[in-house]
This record gives structure tokens, sequence and C-alpha cells, in this order.
């Protein structure tokens, strides 16, 4: 029992030691990531880090050099039929056609997985509506917006309804409302039971929605946790003050400690780590003491930003 | 026999997406209603007062439909190249390849959606040839093969064209393969007599494909001998199917798998 649990029924997606080079750059340097059955995972990373070439790997659109994939119990190089068959794909490029109309479009994607002329026709006015696009059914993909396409895309992923699916930076490009707009449907679809591996480069986005994420950059895993796990890891909550007098600034370094404090954005700004609220007390009376005036309090809760900073700045 | 006929399927649905595409591109639409009107009335407007058909006393108009035919179906199937340099460069592949298809489907798909669509363009090329006071001296059979004929050069061309469109890696490079295909009527014997060309070019014009296709066609629409023009064209045509096609099968593969 246990055996099969890990080795894949359980975990949608297990990817183990996955390398790739283009010609002299290695693009992967040894990728591991597990996303467990109906679970979300952000893979996360700067450009060029290798989002793209992971998830064309576990899509089965491009041969590892090393390294295995097991997507849905099936090898993606020894088994790709099988695993087409299970998963759905929202590459970062669009993958539908302008010329045609989004009905034509998903229509199309319908028939080409096998449905029925009836059951295609239903399948895509589902899709439509489901995505917002009923009133765009009939016109063409050139004339949509941004974020009409991208869900045009992701209905194209669902026609086959796959239990896993691979969106690569769904949301690059969006205005803030398509962006939320589209995290709601991701959301339905997790909570409908998908399997989802997300690509991100905004930090926010893996915070929204992921179960785990995964940073890479240069092609390495440097980190792989939850969500919290990881703004825990950079540690505490940052206070930033200001100053009421830019010359006070001298004093109240030295009455807090040089070390622990460092410039802030403006030439009055003080940050520093605090550990809870008594800290906070101590900090306030000790600078009330040095006789310096606090004009503004701030607190701040680690972003994931400050993780990714910090873990993607190490190797850069 | 159902694995056929799911592919058979595929392949449809991929030849009516190529058609539909087609009919909403304006620049194809045009070359293939348009411009193989447009080149007839050239050709028997324009050149034909000043070129003499030599020892074969034809009427210029009679001359020159067989070469007219193979510009306007080459033309539009050199764009096949085209139409596969975009699906590849796009993101469409992708998507098009998860699907649970065929993979040889997606360039089948557009060789046959152009050799629909530039059979129709001889179509209308003849159509204007005869408003224009073109008499073929054809019967049943003559018509069926003269069909045969035009659809085994578009066939042939769009293979040509569908390897050269996976060779390249953009659409623009892509364009270049129509420039070949639409010049290489003019040094056959099917614009000019090849008996009033300088040496080297008549020696060309005698070696090449396109003037034994036009002497074939000459001899079907206009009720003459045919020669051994007709096997010639028969070997070419095949010849240049059964060579493309297995490549661009092979260049399909090696460019969609890492
Ligand atoms: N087919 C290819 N040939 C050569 N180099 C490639 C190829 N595909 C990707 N690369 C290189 O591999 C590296 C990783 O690319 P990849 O597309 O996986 O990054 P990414 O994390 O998806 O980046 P982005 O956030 O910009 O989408 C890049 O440096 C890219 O230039
Ligand atoms: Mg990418």
């Amino acid at each position: 029992m246990n055996v099969i649990h890990s080795t894949g029924f359980t975990d949608a997606v297990v990817a183990r030691g996955l390398t790739k080079s283009f010609g002299a750059t290695q693009v992967l340097a040894g990728i591991d990531l597990t996303v467990p059955t109906g679970s979300l995972l952000a893979l996360l990373g700067p450009n060029g880090s290798g989002k793209t070439t992971t998830v064309r790997i576990l899509t089965t659109l491009l041969a590892p050099d090393g390294g295995t994939a097991v997507v849905g119990g099936c090898d993606v190089t020894r088994d790709g039929v099988a695993v087409r068959r299970m998963i759905g794909l929202t590459s970062q490029q669009a993958t539908v056609d302008d010329l045609l109309t989004g009905r034509e479009n998903l229509e199309l994607f319908a028939g080409l997985y096998h449905l029925g002329r009836r059951q295609a026709r239903r399948r895509a006015q589902d899709l439509l509506e489901r995505f917002d696009l009923a009133a765009a059914a009939n016109r063409r993909v050139v004339t949509y917006s941004g974020g009409m396409r991208r869900r045009l895309d992701l209905a194209a992923s669902m026609v086959s309804a796959p239990r896993i699916l691979f969106l690569d930076e769904p949301t690059t490009g969006l205005d803030p409302r398509s962006r939320a707009e589209l995290w709601s449907v991701i959301r339905e679809l997790v909570a409908a039971g998908t399997t989802i591996l997300l690509t991100t480069q905004y930090l926010e986005e893996a915070d929204q929605l992921a179960d785990r994420v995964v940073v890479i950059n240069r092609g390495r895993v440097v980190a792989d946790d939850s969500p919290a796990a990881l703004k825990r890891q950079v540690g505490s909550e940052r206070l930033i003050l200001r100053l009421s007098r830019a010359e006070d600034m001298p004093r109240a370094r030295s009455a807090l400690g040089e070390g622990g404090t460092h410039p802030g954005a403006g030439e009055r700004e003080i940050t520093l780590a605090v550990q809870g609220p008594d800290h906070l007390r101590r900090t306030l009376d000790l600078l009330h003491r040095a006789g310096v005036a606090v004009e503004h309090v701030e607190l701040c809760a680690p972003t994931l930003d400050d993780v990714f900073f910090e873990l993607t700045a190490v190797a850069a | 026999m159902s694995a056929a006929l799911t592919a058979a399927g595929d392949l449809r649905r991929l030849v009516v997406r190529n058609l539909r595409r087609e009919l909403r591109i304006p620049d194809s639409l045009i070359v293939n209603t348009a411009l193989p009107v447009i080149i007839m009335v050239l050709f028997v407007y324009v050149f034909g007062g000043a070129i003499t058909t030599g020892s074969s006393g034809l009427a210029y108009i009679d001359f020159v439909v067989p070469a007219v035919l193979l510009m306007s179906g080459g033309y539009g199937a050199a764009l096949t190249a085209v139409n596969i340099a975009d699906d590849m460069t796009a993101g469409m592949i992708d998507r098009l390849r998860t699907l649970p298809i065929g993979g040889w489907t997606v360039p089948a798909g557009h060789v046959i959606a152009s050799v629909v669509r530039n059979v129709t363009a001889c179509g209308f090329a003849l159509l204007a040839a005869v408003v224009l006071g073109f008499r073929p001296d054809a019967g049943l059979t003559d018509w069926a093969l003269v069909l045969a004929v035009v659809t085994g050069y578009v066939l042939a061309m769009s293979s040509l064209a569908a390897l050269w469109g996976l060779l390249v890696r953009s659409a623009q490079a892509a364009g270049a393969f129509s420039f070949v295909v639409l010049f290489l009527p003019y040094l056959s014997d099917g614009v000019v007599p090849a008996e009033t060309m300088p040496d080297v070019l008549r020696d060309f014009a005698a070696n090449q494909p396109i003037t034994p296709i036009v002497a074939t066609l000459r001899s079907l629409l206009l009720n003459q001998p045919m020669g051994s023009s007709g096997a010639v064209t028969a070997a070419w045509l095949a010849g240049t199917v059964l060579v493309s096609v297995p490549i661009a099968a092979l260049l399909f593969r090696r460019r969609t798998s890492g």
C-alpha cells in the first residue's frame, strides 16, 4: 500500500532530478518537485530560470536529458500518450487560433478529443459560460482582450476535463481585475478536485493560490515549502520608523544599536526587525528616552517578495 | 480500421480549420480567386500580342493556359509553407501536440487544405480563360486527366512547400518558396516557346518538370498527341510527392521533439 502511495497515486506529479541542456547551456540542473493530487503547486522563478522548460517536459512536449517524471502515474518519456490523455496545458504563448471564433476553437479541440458532434457542441457551450465568454463566443479571437484570450486558453485546456492541469504564467500581462477573475476560476478548479501546477513570476499569486511553492533559480530548486513556512523563513516582521527630524538619525541609530537597523527609503526612515509586541514597545521607549521624535510607525509582515529576493539573490 | 477512421476524422477537422482560416485572410482569398484571373488577363492581353507561339501554330491564349494554371495553383500551394511555419512558431503547435491525435495529421491537414483551395483557384483561372476566348477541345476523360494533373501538381508543390516550411524557422523565410514556384513556369515552354530561348535556358527548360507538365495539359486540353510527356509528368509528380512527404514527416518529428 505504502509503495503505491509513494509512487504517485496520492501524488499527481512527481519529478526527480530533471536535467536539460540546450547546446552548451544547462537550463535545468536537477529539478525535484512533487504535486499531491488535488493540490496546487506554484513554480516560482525569475525570467529564464527554467519554468517553461520544466512544464514542457512534464507535458511531454520536450524530452529531458536526465531524471524521471511521472504524471498521473505514467512516465512522461515512456508513456507520453497516456500522460496526454490526463493533462491539460495552457502555455505561456497563446495556443488558440486567432482567426477562429471562441466557440469554433473549443469545438475544434473537443472534436480532436473525439467527443461526438453534439457532445462537443455542448461542452464548448458549457465552457464558454463557465469562463464568462458566452457573449463573445461567436467573435473571432483577434478581437478578444488579453484577459478573454487567457480565459479561452484556459477553457481550451479544460475541454477534456483533465485531472491534472499545467498553467504556464496564466496571468502574465493581465490587469489586476482580470487576474483576480482568473484566480477565482483557478480556485474553483482546485475545489472541484483538479490538480494544478502553475508557474508564475508573481509572488502574490503563489501566496494567494498555492498549497506549496517551489522556487527555482537558474535551473535549480532553491526552496520548496508552503507559502507560510517560506515567509517564516525570512523571519520576523519589519518595523519602519519615520523620524520627525533628519538630524535625530545618528542618535536614533545609536540608541537602537547600529547593527540591527537599516536606513529606510527616505532620509528620515529607519527599518529594523522586531519580534513581537514587547520588542516593539521597548524600541519606542528607547527612542523616547533618547529624545527622538517619531512621526510615523509602520509594521510590515514579511512577504513572499522578501523570500524571493533573498533566495534568488544568492545565486545571481 | 477504427484507428484509420479516427485519423480521417481528425484530418477532416484540421482541413476545415485551415480552410476556414484561409477564407478569413483577405490575402489568401485574393491569391485564390482574383490572382488567377489577373494572371490570365495579363498574359492574354498584355504579353500575348508580343509573343509568338513559334512552330506550335497555336493562338497565344491556347498556348499559355496550361502555364497560367500551374502558376495559379502553384503560388497558392507555396503558401502552405507560410501556414505551416505560422503554426510551428506560434503556440498553436503545443496545443495540437497535447491532443490525442497523430502528429502527422497537422502538416497533412495543411497540404490537403492547400490542394482543395488551389485546385479551386485553377478552376477560376480556367473560367477566366474561357471568358477571354479559350476554346478547349477535350472529352470527359481528358478533363478527368486535366483534373488529375492539376491536383497532382498542387499536391506535389504543397508537399514541397510543407517541407520548406518545416525547414525554415520563420514565416517570412517560408514565403521565399513562392518565388521559386512563381518563377519556374517562365523558364519552361509554357509562357514563351523554348525554341526561341538562348541555348542555356533552352536546355534548362527542356529538362525541368514544368515543360512536360505543360505539354501534357496542352495535349489534353487541345486534343493534341501527347508523346512521352504524360509519363514524364507522372514520374515527376509522383517522385516529388514520394520524396517530400517522408522528409517532411521526419522534419516534423524532429521539430516537435525536444
Ligand atoms: N529551445 C531552446 N533553445 C535554446 N535555449 C532555450 C530553448 N528554450 C529555452 N531556452 C533557454 O533556457 C532558459 C530557460 O528558459 P525557460 O523558458 O524555461 O525560462 P522561464 O523560467 O520559463 O522564463 P520566463 O519567465 O521568461 O518565461 C532560457 O535562458 C532560455 O533562453
Ligand atoms: Mg516561461
